[in-house]
């Protein structure tokens, strides 16, 4: 699956004419029953077009009338099936693609699973293969189902299922050892014991959500569904007493009449476009490469209140680095800056190539070259923790502070003050302070910190905007945790975190009515993970991550929840916004067909006719007209979605209010205004 | 219109408003079952009556329970009633010999008083004994408006509680609302009738003898009294036929702004307890705008239009300073009976002051509107307040998706089964109204009560079944109701009205009280902006309102436009 390639526009011909055809299979009253609002207009549509056969056959009444009014009825119905077919249309062909890659996959089924070796194994088709076999995979083959590495390490590549095309390490144990079906070893073996059953891996839900047949209404589309019927509901009221009113004052109204004023004044346009706003939704999720396994998560996502996020990886490299010398004793800090890059040129750490950076960037030093016999490099080791250098007769050494104190020979009471003060200075600002001796000689100290990301700030800012508090959670103790926190930017930490702590926080969250969501990916993450109330696994973590989740980024990218939350957000605000632009519609709706309804009997309620329409019978087309071709025209928005800002909630309502409440109040007006011009011009009537 | 006349319509409301808050603060006190000032009087007489029932004050009931319990109590309250009336004539305190009443009108009478419709079908002065009107209709004035408060009280509970089943104890919250709110305020207010000139006697009619020498029997009895907890308890039925026409229910001006007065504060009064008990003040004031709101826009349209008067009149030469005086009391004026008829249907009391239906094609359907609004503004004592909340949930529905979280109200999510249930209650006025409406206008028995013929006609019809279902009780006047056709079928429109909404909305509050209450956030839809007033105002209009359209159109808007062309009925 490509992804973050432009999506297919809806008029490319690839997806119209699927959709075109698919629109008329919907019209099967079956599928149509799941939406009651078309299923009414279906069924009004059907029974127009017999009241039109009626009369041509009785060459009683408007036939040329009736006739069209049933035919734009139809239309909506059309109009609403196709708006769904666009937004399935879109997935289709990414499912193709994948289900073509999985359909010819082949296993190497060990036979001897139990033995060390690769020796003996068959071939076996892959749909074969159960939960709990061992396979065998060796360069250049496709792995051929979800599973669990329980030996070897290769470099796979797993751009078929993430777009990505550098390869990725999979090992056996650890966080990196999940892989996926369908994605390619290309370098080395793996033995992979498989995780699923055939049909329910990662790659089928895949092909399932995108194809979007296991769709269920989420809650709120449901809520909404039930809103949507019961106003169907009052409106059915409405028009057919107004049978009986409309008799006692006189006038026999037509049932075609009635049956055109019911259809513009149910809900169509947002009951035609409901499913294409979700469906679009899932589809916007897949093209950030998110996969999630329900609707309902992502329309959780929209609800978040706090985001749980890891501080390593997430907010901060995940390593130390150097950011400042502190000289102690006379020592100047250039002199202790020369000492440090001479202790840290043979060492390969990721801090010690920092303090090497900074030496280099912030003192203009060079590297020296260190070749001679007196020299001998000190590596670090977890049991002295202290690594250094021998050279030209000094013994530089750097390290953790009691190390270093105790090589120099000398106690934490007899330090001086000077290198104690920075020490503490450098403690109590969430860093970590490396001492560096020479020989028996206090030089100084290296602050080493976490260095947080470029940018997060704003992210995290932008959160805030959104209603979103983020949390940060570290193994660090408290001070660090704090310097950092205030730093990135968070609104609130969880220091000294073990996997327990995480889940209770998220419980203690959630009683207090909050919703939370977090990232993770390693095995020790799966509680919380599945426990969340949005829980996004990294595709580079582990199956037990993977299968915790209720998402899972394809990407890896932690901070990727941001988008998640405001696609969640972005589905309901759109279906919010039509439905208050479809009910807004109304007004404008009933000032079109009631004067044409009672024209004839009373020409005085004629004053009601605001838009100055042609004739009765052309006001009530128009209506039709309108209400079909509405549907149509909001179909791009539908499937864009209404843009989302991270403005406050009244801002945001207001500004929606607007466009779609106030909107959908004056469009319609207009709108019916030029259909009538246009159907008076073309006589239709 | 003038300024003296708004100048007294702003004083009523200003007064009001004066109230609210003292008012709504005692209650929200006697609900929580704290100590109030008339304690030491009251504390003893109400735990003995819960010894008498065998009630135990501090078990709370969930929804259901509470919902059998309003049920129940409304089913004995009736039959009880029902019996009084059929059995009237053996009855005592019946000085003028009444006999009893017919089958269907003890029906629709009973019904009426029950659900605190109080549409009356008779006139009292002519029907009713004095037993009846004290035991009976006066008893169901107070602990049908006692029910509406204990109802609005739970759904209040529902949203200050979170994680639990329990709304609070039926019985206890109906005999508070009687002892605490009702009844004191009732003696107040009937000792001030009293002083401004309502008789409050056992005796029965007096012979006079006018200064033509004819003879006039003039009607008396507790006038006082029942007028006090008419209003009180946004009853609306009047001791006499006239209603607040009447002389002796509504001797003068004074008297006219106490009963106003006496209408709107325990239902605006709820609304700031409500705010008080979830811990949001800011809450109760949006929605006492909202309410505000339509309701003055409401009254200045009736002003409007009455000033304005009848064209047709006019044109005859009658003096346009007066507007149009036909069925007013001179000794009201425009003003006083355009607030009167605005508030009277704004909330659910249902006792007038002037014929509505005499009132302007347009004066005469503001009044109609505003209880297919479903009378909220603010509505009856309890019923207006969960009407209202009704409404908010809807509003905060479809509003609260354009801000991309699932809605909450006052921090409770709402969701699917609170759709259902909301829906349910807002299908009942367009069902009971325009499905009675549209049958009667076909039916010869539902034409025979007609007085008017045309779109007149057609108003009398949809205001009866307007009054019934919205549980208001104000009559059009003009259409002859004391027929079986018609006592029956707004007798189950007063019943759906009141009891098929209840239950719904029950079920609103036993759902919303098991959930969490979600602490706001910056991406929280506030709702008690400017914003969300306007918003569910909006909501209001167009759930609430938008369906009779079309009927109203071939009823006051066709009577209306066929007025300016000189046609009238």
């Amino acid at each position: 699956m490509s992804s973050k390639t432009l999506s297919p526009s809806v008029l490319a011909p690839a997806i119209l004419f699927p959709a075109l055809r698919d629109a008329l299979v919907k019209l099967d009253p079956r599928q149509l029953v799941r939406n009651p609002v078309i299923f009414v207009t279906e069924v009004v549509a059907a029974f127009v077009t017999l009241l039109w056969l009626l009369e041509m056959s009785g060459g009683t009444g408007a036939p040329a009338f009736s006739g069209q009014i049933a035919a734009w009825l139809w239309f909506t119905v059309l109009f609403a099936n196709f708006a769904e077919a666009v937004a399935e249309g879109r997935g289709k062909a990414q499912a193709e693609s994948l289900k073509r890659g999985k359909a010819d996959l082949i296993a190497k089924k060990l036979l001897f699973p139990g033995q060390p070796g690769n020796n003996g194994c068959e071939i076996v088709p892959a749909a074969s293969l159960r939960v709990g076999d061992i396979v065998l995979v060796e360069t250049g083959d496709l792995i051929p189902g979800d599973g669990e590495v329980v030996a070897g390490l290769a470099s796979v590549n797993e751009s078929a299922i993430t777009g990505e095309s550098a390869p990725v390490i999979r090992e056996s144990g650890g966080d990196r050892s999940a892989v996926t079906g369908g994605t390619e070893v290309i370098s080395d073996w793996l033995r992979i014991r498989i995780t699923t059953k055939p049909g329910e891996s990662f790659v089928d839900r895949m092909i399932g959500l995108i194809e979007g047949a296991k769709r269920q209404k989420t809650p709120n589309e449901i809520a909404l569904s039930i809103l949507l019927s019961g106003l169907t509901l009052i409106f059915l009221i409405a028009v057919v007493s107004l049978y009986g009113l409309a008799l006692y004052s006189g006038s026999d109204l037509s049932l075609a009449v009635l049956a055109a004023l019911l259809v513009t004044l149910i809900p169509t346009t947002i009951g035609g476009l409901l499913s294409a706003i979700g469906i679009a939704g899932m589809d916007r999720l897949i093209r950030f490469n998110v996969i999630a396994t329900s609707g309902r998560a992502v329309e959780a996502a929209g609800d978040v209140d706090t985001l749980l996020l890891d501080k390593t990886g997430t907010i901060t490299f995940g390593n130390r680095m150097a950011s400042e010398f502190l000289p102690v004793d006379g020592v100047s800090e250039v002199s202790l800056a020369e000492a440090v890059l001479l202790a840290s040129l043979a060492d390969e750490t990721a801090e010690g190539r920092s303090i090497v950076a900074l030496a280099k960037a912030d003192f203009g030093l060079t590297e020296p070259r260190i070749v001679g016999n007196g020299t001998t490099t000190i590596p670090f080791s977890a049991t002295t923790r202290i690594s250094g250098i021998d050279i030209e007769g000094r013994q530089i050494r750097k390290g953790a502070i009691d190390a270093v104190l105790a090589f120099a020979g000398i106690s934490r009471d007899t330090a001086p003050r000077e290198f104690l003060a920075a020490v503490d200075k450098v403690a109590r600002s969430g860093g970590t302070p490396l001492g560096v001796a020479d020989s028996g000689r206090l030089l100084g100290v290296i602050h080493l910190k976490d260095v947080v990301k470029p940018g997060i700030k704003e992210r995290f800012a932008a959160l805030r905007a959104m209603g979103i508090r983020t949390v940060m959670v570290t193994g660090d103790n408290p001070v660090t945790a704090a310097a950092i926190a205030s730093e990135a930017g968070v609104d609130d930490f969880l220091a000294e975190a073990t996997p327990e702590q995480k889940l209770d926080f998220i419980r203690r969250e959630q009683t207090g009515g909050r919703l939370i969501a977090m990232c993770g990916d390693g095995t020790n993450d799966a509680p919380a993970l599945a426990q969340a109330d949005v829980g996004v696994a990294m595709q580079s973590g582990t199956q037990a991550a993977r299968e915790a989740g209720n998402m899972v980024d394809l990407d890896s990218s932690p901070t990727k929840l941001i988008e998640i939350v405001e696609i969640g957000k972005q589905i309901l605000m759109t279906r919010g916004s039509l439905t208050t632009f479809s009910i807004a519609n109304d007004v404008a709706k009933y000032f079109a067909i009631i004067p044409a309804l009672f024209l004839a009997t009373y020409p005085e309620l004629g004053v009601l006719n605001v838009m100055g329409l042609a004739s009765p019978q052309s006001a009530i087309l128009s209506a039709v007209i309108f209400n079909a071709l509405i549907i149509v025209v909001l179909i791009p928005l539908a499937l864009r979605g209404v843009k989302y800002r991270p403005v406050g909630a009244a801002a945001l309502l207001r500004r929606n209010l607007l466009v779609y409440g106030l909107g959908g109040l004056i469009a319609p007006f207009v709108g019916i205004k030029l259909v009538d011009m246009a159907v008076s011009a073309l006589n239709l009537i | 219109m003038t300024w003296q006349g708004w100048l007294q319509i702003a004083a009523v409301l200003l007064a009001v408003l004066v109230i609210i808050k003292p008012l709504g603060l005692y209650m929200a006190r006697v609900f929580a079952g704290d100590r109030t000032p008339l304690s030491p009087v009251l504390a003893p007489v109400e735990t003995g009556f819960y010894r008498l029932a065998g009630v135990d004050p501090r078990r709370e009931q969930g929804w259901f329970a509470y919902a059998i319990g309003v049920l129940a109590f409304s089913l004995a309250g009736f039959l009880l009633l029902y019996a009084m009336l059929r059995l009237q004539a053996y009855l005592p305190f019946n000085p003028q010999g009444f006999g009893a009443l017919a089958p269907d009108l003890a029906f629709n009478t009973a019904a009426s008083f029950v659900t605190n419709t109080n549409w009356q079908a008779y006139g009292g002065e002519t029907t009713m004994s004095h037993f009846s009107q004290m035991a009976g209709l006066t008893v169901q004035n107070f602990v049908s408006g006692a029910t509406g408060i204990a109802v609005a009280i739970a759904v209040t509970r529902a949203f200050a509680r979170s994680g639990v089943k329990e709304l609070g104890n039926f019985w206890v919250d109906l005999t508070r609302a009687t002892l605490y709110v009702l009844l004191p305020m009732a003696i107040i207010v009937a000792l001030a009738f009293v002083a401004l000139g309502l008789p409050q006697t056992l005796d029965g009619a007096m012979a006079a003898t006018t200064l033509e020498g004819a003879s006039q029997t003039i009607a008396l009895g507790p006038v006082a009294s029942q007028e006090a907890i008419k209003q009180l308890g946004t009853n609306g039925g009047g001791f006499f036929n006239v209603n607040a026409a009447h002389p002796f229910e509504n001797p003068n001006a004074f008297s006219n702004y106490l009963n106003i007065f006496s209408m709107l504060s325990i239902s605006a009064a709820l609304v700031y307890a409500f705010g008080q008990i979830v811990g949001s003040r800011r809450q109760a004031w949006a929605l006492l705008s909202a309410m505000a709101i339509l309701l003055v826009t409401g009254i200045g349209i009736v002003y409007w239009a009455e000033t304005a008067g009848n064209p047709i009149h006019l044109a005859l030469g009658v003096d346009p300073a007066l507007g149009n005086m036909e069925g007013k009391e001179v000794r009201f004026g425009q003003a006083m009976t355009a607030l009167y008829a605005g508030v009277t249907t704004g909330i659910s009391n249902g006792g007038v002051n002037a014929m509505m239906s005499s009132l302007t094609p347009l004066g005469g359907l503001v009044p109609m509107f505003l209880m297919q609004l479903g009378e909220i503004l603010p509505g009856g004592v309890g019923s207006g307040l969960y009407a209202m909340l009704v409404f908010s949930i809807l509003a905060v529905f479809i509003a609260g998706l354009m801000v991309g979280r699932t809605p909450e109200l006052l921090g409770k999510k709402i969701e699917a089964r609170e759709i259902k249930l909301a829906m349910l209650a807002v299908l009942l006025l367009p069902t009971a109204i325009l499905g009675f409406s549209s049958v009667a206008a076909m039916l010869p028995a539902g034409l025979a009560g007609l007085a008017s013929a045309g779109p007149h006609g057609l108003s009398e019809i949809l205001y009866a079944y307007t009054s019934a279902a919205a549980n208001n009780g104000s009559a059009f006047g003009g259409l002859s109701a004391n027929s079986p056709w018609y006592n029956t079928t707004l007798g189950l429109a007063m019943l759906a009205g009141r009891f098929a909404y209840i239950v719904p909305v029950l079920a609103i509050a036993g759902a919303l009280a098991t959930k969490p209450r979600v602490a706001p956030s910056s991406g929280t839809f506030p709702t008690h902006g400017p914003l969300f007033v306007g918003l569910l105002i909006g909501i209001i209009l167009i759930l609430g309102g938008l369906q009779f359209f079309p009927a109203l159109a071939l009823g006051p808007i066709l009577e209306h436009v066929l007025m300016l062309a000189g046609q009238t009925f």
